[in-house]
């Protein structure tokens, strides 16, 4: 009898831990090295709980993602859960229902209260329910400079965007490229975005994202934004690289003077052993308006009928806002938690920057949450046939730019 | 005689057992149930739906909320769709004329009774067993002006030699042909070998009693007779324009700027990169649109004509 009773219990404990044990397959598009040991940082804390993390990575970056996951998730086979960007690009998946409301998870866990600056919670929130778990934050208004080119050309490293453009010509002498900039046509508009904001000011930029004011498009911070990114088009010249790390490395080997990417291009530098502050520079916000938009990446979870999985899609949501995921993923990553009261285990000087304006709340919310990926995509095509078109003015582009910004949604 | 006696006596015969003609060689009809059904339902119900909700504002799922003609409007009023459009009509018409003059010389060439014909097909041909990413991808690097062609051309000695055309807004649809004509002619070459492969050598032997010249031979007499082989390596390689994409997305993604943008490609961006549908269905059916004006007229003079006739 004790023996039958020992056993059946046993068979208890095995069957309870098997039932909160689950196999959850996570789709991502963190394939560059310092991504890959990112994400292992995800998964060596999801298994830890005596899950398992089936990983789902897609390489070719988030346009090449999306459109995978989302088919798989309309065509019934979901993933467990997924990487967005949060903003706008779930949006309509959670229209139709097919994503697990999250608002039980958050409360528990005060999610309200943690997570810094709060427009990262609102991006996942819908009509009151929260859909996602934002995992880091990235932002765009970053411009990275090389002290060797700056050394070369003989001129003092720039502090904001006037000197910048002051000491391009004396670059351009020395036969470095000003400013490296990539082919990809989101490389263009996200650049012209950290112009609109660091010299067009954060009211201007609010009017046209947040409000689609196409009058203050035309008005006059924009059209000097315009003439500067006019201007920026001819720094560029005498640099094609179509990929972002391509241009990164062009600042990294002293080629190229200065880059406007954001900050995940410091994982770059410090791959190829770069130290902030002496081998390269970094201005957040062009050294202009010192402001960081708010972007990053969250996990959506799709609904499932499974409720073991539903279960354990919880479990796994409250996780990856907990403090020891957050500290060993972003250091690993090189981008800030979205929470304030965790401490980074390696904080250099430009990331410091960084932490430094989150904590004096100088955020903006990522454009991606405020326009819609069509409109992306629009501006998008805009503004690369204006880089890649020298015959088109500033004047048109920003008539065009209005024209688009009018008919958003 | 014998053939024009079994024609009038099929003929009444046919209209006596009119009740089951749709029921004789039913075996084969029922094999052909499955492509039937695929035909209607995938093919043309597809199509009928992309067509139904090019109607619509459907963002990242299909929703039926009409909108009237606004996709197509705002189709019409994009430079990206123009200038897809207008290069499309540019590579199909290069790379028509290029596969089959092209192809249709190296046939000849090798029709000549070369030695080591089998080894010149063979090279010419296996660019064809690759796919286009991989086309698109080697003909980057070769275009490259640091690593490929005119790096190799610069270290030979020839300095101030320029050739870039990836990078220049004027000519990078010429840079998508050099990679689309090396993948493609190789085919049409087996194609066109083979058909003149067909041709009786009496036709050549007649040729040379009354003395034409062999390239006249082939411009007069042989190309005439090939007929069929142009229209299956028409149908080939229009079906290739129409559909190029994978190459463009390999070698420049659409760049420099949008000037290497083609239709499928605006609609794969409209659908899956701005979560548009209905903006990527509208340029679907104008894709379709496109196909059909030019099929329509062509498949009537091809196969209408003959019944006539």
């Amino acid at each position: 009898m004790k023996l039958s009773k020992i056993l059946l219990s046993g068979a208890a404990i095995c069957a309870a831990t098997s039932a909160g044990a689950v196999d959850l397959e996570v789709m991502h598009w963190w394939t560059s090295g310092g991504e890959a040991n990112a994400v292992s940082k995800l998964a060596e804390a999801w298994d830890a709980t005596g899950n398992t993390w089936v990983d789902g990575a897609i390489a070719g970056g988030g346009d090449t993602a999306r459109p995978i996951m989302v088919s798989r998730i309309i065509g019934g086979d979901p993933p467990a859960a997924f990487q967005f960007n949060h903003g706008r690009q779930a949006e309509e998946l959670i229209d139709a229902g097919l994503l697990l409301d999250l608002t039980e998870v958050a409360e528990a866990n005060n999610w309200k209260e943690i997570i810094n600056p709060p427009s990262l919670l609102d991006a996942c929130t819908i009509d009151g329910k929260i859909y996602c778990a934002p995992v880091n934050i990235h932002s765009w208004q970053w411009m990275w400079l090389s002290s060797a080119a700056y050394e070369k050309a003989g001129v003092p490293v720039p502090a904001n965007w006037s000197e910048f453009m002051e000491t391009a010509p004396k670059l351009q002498e020395a036969g470095i490229t000003p400013l490296a900039m990539g082919g990809q046509s989101w490389q263009q508009n996200g650049a012209f975005g950290v112009m609109a904001v660091a010299l067009g000011g954060v009211d201007a930029w609010t009017k046209v994202n947040e409000g689609k004011d196409a009058e203050a498009v035309m008005g006059p911070e924009y059209t000097k934004v315009f003439e500067a990114y006019g201007a920026a088009r001819e720094m560029a010249k005498g640099l094609n690289v179509q990929d972002w790390n391509q241009a990164t490395s062009a600042v990294i080997e002293g080629t190229a003077g200065a880059q406007i990417m954001g900050d995940w291009a410091q994982g770059e530098f410090a791959l190829a052993g770069k130290v902030a502050g002496t081998d390269y520079e970094c201005l957040p916000g062009l050294g202009e308006t010192g402001v960081l938009s708010t972007g990053g990446d969250a996990f959506y979870f799709p609904v499932n009928s499974d409720a073991d999985i539903t279960a354990g899609q919880k479990e796994l949501a409250a996780l990856l806002v907990s403090p020891e995921v957050q500290v060993s993923f972003n250091s690993a990553k090189g981008s800030l938690p979205i929470r304030g009261d965790v401490d980074l285990t390696t904080v250099n000087e430009c990331t410091q920057k960084g932490l430094d304006l989150l904590k004096d709340g100088k955020t903006i919310p990522d454009a991606a949450s405020l326009l819609s990926p069509d409109t992306t995509t629009q501006l998008n095509d805009l503004l690369t046939e204006f880089w890649n078109t020298p015959a088109m003015t500033p004047a048109e582009v920003q008539q065009q730019y209005a024209d688009i910004i009018a008919s958003a949604d | 005689m014998t053939t024009t006696d079994i024609g009038p006596n099929t003929g009444p015969r046919e209209t006596v057992r009119r009740p089951s003609r749709f029921l004789r060689n039913l075996s084969p009809k029922i094999a052909m149930l499955p492509l039937i059904f695929t035909a209607c339902v995938v093919f043309l119900g597809g199509t009928l739906w992309t067509v139904l909700y090019s109607f619509t504002k459907s963002g990242l799922l299909p929703r039926l909320s009409w909108v009237g003609l606004d996709q197509y409007e705002r189709l019409w009023s994009s430079r990206k769709w123009i200038v897809s459009i207008e290069n499309l009509a540019l590579y199909g018409i290069c790379s028509l004329i290029g596969t089959l003059v092209i192809g249709f010389t190296l046939a000849a060439l090798l029709d000549r009774k070369i030695r080591g014909e089998a080894v010149f097909r063979s090279i010419f041909l296996y660019p064809f067993a690759l796919s286009f990413i991989v086309t698109g991808l080697v003909w980057q690097w070769i275009l490259n002006p640091e690593l490929g062609l005119q790096n190799v051309v610069r270290e030979w000695g020839w300095t101030s030699f320029t050739f870039d055309p990836l990078n220049n807004p004027e000519i990078v649809m010429f840079g998508l042909l050099i990679a689309g004509l090396w993948q493609g002619t190789g085919l049409i070459m087996c194609i066109m070998l083979a058909g003149l492969r067909g041709i009786d050598e009496d036709i050549w032997k007649a040729a040379r009693v009354d003395g034409i010249g062999t390239v006249k031979t082939y411009i007069r007499v042989i190309i005439p007779m090939m007929r069929p082989v142009f229209v299956t390596s028409l149908v080939l390689i229009a079906a290739g324009i129409v559909k190029l994409y994978d190459l463009v997305v390999a070698q420049t993604s659409g760049g420099p700027g949008i000037s290497s943008e083609v239709p499928a490609k605006y609609v794969m961006t409209a659908m899956f990169g701005g979560q548009n549908l209905g903006q990527g269905f509208a340029a679907s059916s104008m894709m379709l649109l496109m196909v059909v004006i030019i099929l329509i007229p062509w498949a009537y003079l091809e196969f209408g004509g003959k019944k006539h006739g």
